[in-house]
């Protein structure tokens, strides 16, 4: 990996392995430093192991293998309720029993705080989730919205340096979730607390993280900031994973320095980036973006290299328009435009030409 | 817009076809709600014939007295100018009404019912009435008059004051007096009072039962508990395994488990022979551990435990873990954790186990009847000692009625301080 382990790591996975069953490896190999301050999501499909990783820096899961280091001290031994970090569960896991006061008091009470001290900072930490007014009430009183909050001022009212957030928004509507994400992120800025946030929805790992980790099958598939990971995949599973994308097989031809020549399984030629493939003869899957194909030929570079296609199917989708092309064989080649004035609208059975730079044409490992 | 007049004008709502729209909706549930009361019927009316008709026939026979008032009516209207207090034997028209009313009764063979009932409250009463009725049935009511001296020489009791108090403090057709009994008092013609020393043991039988029965509840949450727990706590597969075991119990017979304990621990059996064997009882003093309260105790705890831990672990199953692990990262240790998180979320599965255990050991009767002894026997012992051998059911009937009212308080008190609404049976 290419994320090395700096000194001043605050948290620290160096060779970490985990299985249940002791026959496979649910994490294998992981290793990953986070400076102080970072937002860093973990972002995978369900049994990627990023639960398993949370759960291991929580405390509530044994490394089967390798040392995880909190502020540069191994924190393999050391019981969960001794770590001090903050954590918010997927159902809140708010007390059921106690009113919000005294589940945000819970902490400050087993840290046997005073009671003076206690009331101040429970109801600091309300005022900063603006929930000031809700100390009386239980949590079955409370909308899943509010529940979310209390939630998170619980995880952040004993002033943790390090905050776990497994999956928290996954019970809120679309709405109350962007609302939170961006509550969220601007809370754990503001108090720079270091964030490790789990997620399998990657519009909020995008839209919310310094940097994501891409899980997959026990291993991070890549790890950088959103812009990159978004433009830049690199590999295949990162690409189909983050956003919507398009692929077509082929088999490299050609590579001089940053340009490879495909030749598209149709026998088309075409340019592309190569990422992580290395030698002419191997297989490859080229990946596009919807919105950077273009089949207006005004705004096409000249002479750029272009594709025949059909159109297939026109998604209205209000603010943009979703075409569907049968590309080199590809059925579900999908175009992205604006829906601008004097956009074009396809229709199904015409016969087109698209066309994209080079440089948005990625040329993956073909697994 | 046709609907909006309907709903503007003033008056009740109608239906589209003009009827007001609440018989409209009654009219169209008629048909379900007709369909589900005869689902239920056959049901409602066991329980109706088998179960409340029993109850309250039992309730009124705990203060049914008309044995006294059907059998001797002349003599109970003719008493009522008397008064004990006067220190005087009745009068003639006494022993006249009275004459007359035993031939009667002779003849229809049930004046030694009459005396069993007086029997009750005046130890002797029954023979009393056995003897004199062989000599009262040669008498003729219409000539033989008068009986005063004649009843006296055939049995001297009947010139004492107290036989005839008895017959007139018993004659009212509805008493307290088997309530009474039933808390060791007695009505006497001199008013209400204590039974003799010798006699008072119906109270402290309710005590023992009470207690008793707090004893073996709390024995059940204290094994029932981590069992519970750890059933709640495992994956599915291997808690229905283990949860066959919890119900095995249920599946023996009552009577084989019981007896199985008589088995285990009487003074030749298996744990007193393995504690000599192992050399911590000597072989003279072997414990005794059976017929008392001590086996009352353990069989009991045994046989109910099962009804303890099913709700305790439908409770604890709907208990996330998450609620644990939060409790943990925020810096509970583990024993604060479960004590301020996890244990006041599992009291309703102890509540609803507690109430169950309680009630049913409350009116226990096989396993004490077996294991008990003299000094493990509970209250429902001596009901169903006075329902089959002393066949005083109307003491029966007082005694089933307090153990019913005690167990309602007990019902109320609870849902007054926990709430009936937080127990959970699954």
């Amino acid at each position: 990996m290419a994320d090395s382990i700096g000194l001043d790591a605050f948290v620290a996975f160096e060779r970490v392995q985990k299985s249940y069953d002791g026959e496979t490896l649910v994490v294998k190999d992981l290793n990953l430093s986070m400076p102080r301050g970072e937002f860093l999501t973990m972002l995978g499909p369900s049994g990627s192991g990023k639960t398993t990783c949370l759960m291991m820096l929580a405390g509530f899961e044994t490394a089967t293998h390798g040392r995880i280091m909190l502020d540069g001290v191994s924190i393999n031994n050391i019981p969960p309720h001794k770590r001090g970090i903050g954590m918010v569960f997927q159902n809140y896991a708010l007390f059921p029993h106690m009113t919000v006061a005294e589940n945000l008091g819970f902490p400050l009470e087993v840290r046997k705080i005073g009671k003076s001290e206690r009331e101040t900072k429970v109801r600091r930490a309300l005022d900063m989730v603006q929930m000031g007014s809700f100390g009386g009430r239980r949590p079955a009183q409370l909308s899943g919205g509010q529940q979310q909050r209390i939630a998170l001022a619980r995880a952040l009212v004993f002033e943790p340096e390090l905050v776990l957030m497994d999956e928290p928004l996954g019970a809120l509507d679309k709405q109350l979730r962007e609302h939170m994400q961006f509550e969220i992120t601007n809370l754990a800025h503001d108090l720079g607390i270091t964030t490790v946030y789990v997620t399998h929805d990657q519009t909020e790992a995008l839209t919310m993280s310094d940097r994501v980790a891409v899980f997959d099958d026990g291993r991070i598939q890549q790890i950088a900031p959103p812009d990159v990971l978004y433009e830049s995949p690199e590999n295949s599973f990162v690409a189909q994973f983050i956003g919507e994308n398009n692929t077509l097989e082929g088999v490299i031809r050609e590579i001089r320095g940053d340009f490879a020549v495909v030749e598209l399984d149709d026998g088309e030629l075409i340019d592309c980036k190569p990422v992580n493939v290395n030698s002419p003869g191997e297989r490859t899957r080229v990946s596009i973006r919807p919105e950077r194909v273009e089949f207006n030929k005004g705004r096409l570079r000249e002479g750029t290299h272009t594709v025949n296609a059909v159109v297939r199917e026109f998604i209205y989708m209000g603010d943009i328009f979703r075409t569907r092309l049968s590309v080199a064989g590809n059925e579900n080649f999908i175009v992205k435009c604006r829906n601008a004035p004097n956009q074009v609208r396809l229709k199904p059975g015409e016969q087109i030409e698209i066309g994209w730079m080079a440089e948005d044409c990625r040329a993956l490992d073909a697994h | 817009m046709t609907n909006s007049s309907d709903t503007a004008q003033s008056g009740p709502m109608l239906a589209a076809d003009g009827t007001p729209l609440k018989k409209s909706l009654a009219r169209s549930l008629r048909n379900q709600k007709m369909r589900a009361l005869a689902l239920i019927a056959p049901l409602l009316l066991f329980i109706l014939i088998s179960f409340i008709f029993p109850i309250a026939s039992m309730l009124f026979r705990s203060v049914e007295n008309t044995i006294v008032a059907d059998i001797l009516p002349r003599t109970v209207v003719a008493l009522d100018d008397w008064n004990a207090d006067g220190g005087q034997l009745p009068d003639e028209s006494v022993y006249s009404a009275f004459v007359s009313d035993m031939v009667e009764a002779i003849e229809a063979k049930e004046h030694t019912k009459l005396g069993t009932r007086l029997n009750y409250e005046q130890t002797g009463m029954s023979s009393l009435f056995r003897k004199s009725g062989r000599q009262i049935r040669k008498l003729d009511p219409e000539s033989d008059g008068p009986f005063k001296e004649k009843l006296i020489d055939i049995n001297a009791e009947w010139g004492e004051i107290k036989a005839w108090s008895t017959i007139k403090a018993h004659s009212v057709r509805l008493t307290n007096g088997y309530f009474l009994n039933a808390v060791d008092m007695r009505r006497t013609p001199e008013g209400i009072k204590q039974q003799p020393e010798n006699k008072r043991i119906l109270v402290k039988l309710f005590w023992r039962t009470l207690a008793m029965s707090l004893i073996i509840t709390a024995s059940c949450i204290a094994l029932g508990y981590p069992v519970a727990w750890i059933l709640a706590n495992l994956p599915m597969r291997t808690a229905n395994l283990l949860m066959i075991l919890v119900l095995l119990p249920f599946w023996t017979s009552l009577l084989v488990r019981t007896s199985a304990w008589k088995v285990m621990l009487q003074q030749q059996g298996v744990v007193n022979d393995v504690l000599v064997w192992l050399g911590v009882v000597a072989d003279e003093s072997r414990l005794v551990m059976i017929n008392n309260q001590f086996g009352t105790i353990v069989a009991m705890t045994h046989i109910l435990l099962p009804f303890m831990i099913l709700p305790m672990y439908s409770v604890m199953t709907t208990i996330p873990p998450s609620y644990l692990r939060a409790a943990k990262s925020l810096g509970a240790t583990n024993w604060t954790a479960f004590r301020r998180v996890y244990l006041p979320q599992s009291v309703p599965g102890i509540g609803a186990g507690s109430i169950l255990v309680f009630i049913l050991s409350i009116g226990y009767y096989i396993t004490p009847e077996i294991v008990g002894g003299t000094k493990g026997v509970f209250i429902s012992n001596r009901i169903a000692y006075h329902i089959s051998y002393s066949l005083n059911w109307g003491l029966a009937a007082a005694l089933g009625t307090i153990l019913l009212v005690a167990v309602l308080i007990l019902y109320w008190a609870y849902d007054k301080i926990v709430g009936i609404d937080n127990v959970k049976l699954g």
